[in-house]
């Protein structure tokens, strides 16, 4: 069940990309540059996904005894602190997200394209997360 | 600063977006996990050995394909405008993922989710990369890169 439920919230998860325009770089770039023509309507992505995430988050957090249906617990992260491996981290994501106008989920999604420079970046993405896991942080 | 108004792309981006709500609020409460795409691909591809840690993580994934396979189907096509040629593509895709692993997370971990748990590294996070991708976006178009 835990499968078909993933499988289900990834295909939701998808389609609401594509259809808010974030699988287009164009309007990503467009969002972010604000000095210029700004573009706001990837706001109203963030805005109108915490409306629904946010009840469903706060639920899960605040009530007592709440438990996922076809989970033991909650797995919320563990670590608290704000440090430089989260803002250098971010701030890479930043620049990278700026130069493209890709993040890893529309980047993903629009796979089904073809089109060999979004396939590129997703290889780049990976060579970068396995960089991460196995050279620069032994675990 | 001139503001682009299109009242139509902002009623497709609200519903999306709640679209994606929904995605990140459905899979917190089937198997009690963080909706964040990097985390969730990294683990698919390069962690998880075990055949249940990987399956749903697996489907996910596919079903992010799947979802903008159907809404191509619907709308004939996905409209992509790269904004990149090949250096900066592959310079930036190097960029997202060892900075959405170093930073654990990317927009939908840290914004969708994080910002859901009122999670104070989140919104940390949530400012540093926005504030680094508008700077971006800002210098390469003072230096005629776009």
């Amino acid at each position: 069940m835990k499968i078909v439920f993933a499988l289900i919230s990834g295909t939701l998860f998808g389609f609401g990309l594509a259809l808010s325009g974030m699988t287009d770089p164009a309007k990503v770039v467009g969002f972010l540059d604000i000095t210029g023509a700004w573009d706001p309507s990837l706001g109203f992505v963030m805005g109108c996904a915490l409306l629904v995430s946010l009840p469903a988050f706060q639920l899960a957090r605040r009530r007592h005894n709440a438990r996922p249906w076809f989970a033991d617990g909650f797995v919320w992260p563990s670590v608290k602190s704000i440090d430089w491996r989260l803002l250098a981290g971010a701030a890479l994501f930043g620049i990278g997200w700026g130069v493209t106008g890709l993040c890893p989920g529309p980047a993903l999604a629009s796979l089904i394209s073809g089109t060999p420079l979004i396939i590129g970046f997703v290889l780049a993405m990976l060579t970068g997360m396995w960089l991460h896991d196995r050279v620069l942080v032994q675990h | 600063m001139n503001i682009v108004v299109d009242p139509l792309a902002w009623q497709h981006a609200a519903i999306g977006g709640a679209l994606i709500g929904v995605a990140a609020a459905l899979l917190l409460w089937s198997s009690g996990a963080i909706a964040g795409v990097s985390g969730i691909f990294a683990s698919a591809v390069l962690g998880q050995r075990t055949v249940a840690e990987r399956g749903w993580r697996i489907a996910f994934i596919a079903g992010l394909l799947i979802g903008a396979a159907l809404f191509a189907l619907r709308s004939g096509g996905l409209t992509i405008h790269l904004q990149s040629a090949w250096p900066g593509m592959l310079l930036g895709g190097l960029a997202v993922g060892v900075g959405t692993r170093l930073g654990n997370g990317c927009t939908s971990g840290h914004g969708v989710c994080g910002l859901a748990r009122l999670s104070g590294r989140s919104l940390a996070a949530v400012a540093t990369f926005m504030g680094c991708a508008v700077l971006t976006v800002f210098v390469m178009r003072l230096a005629g890169l776009r």
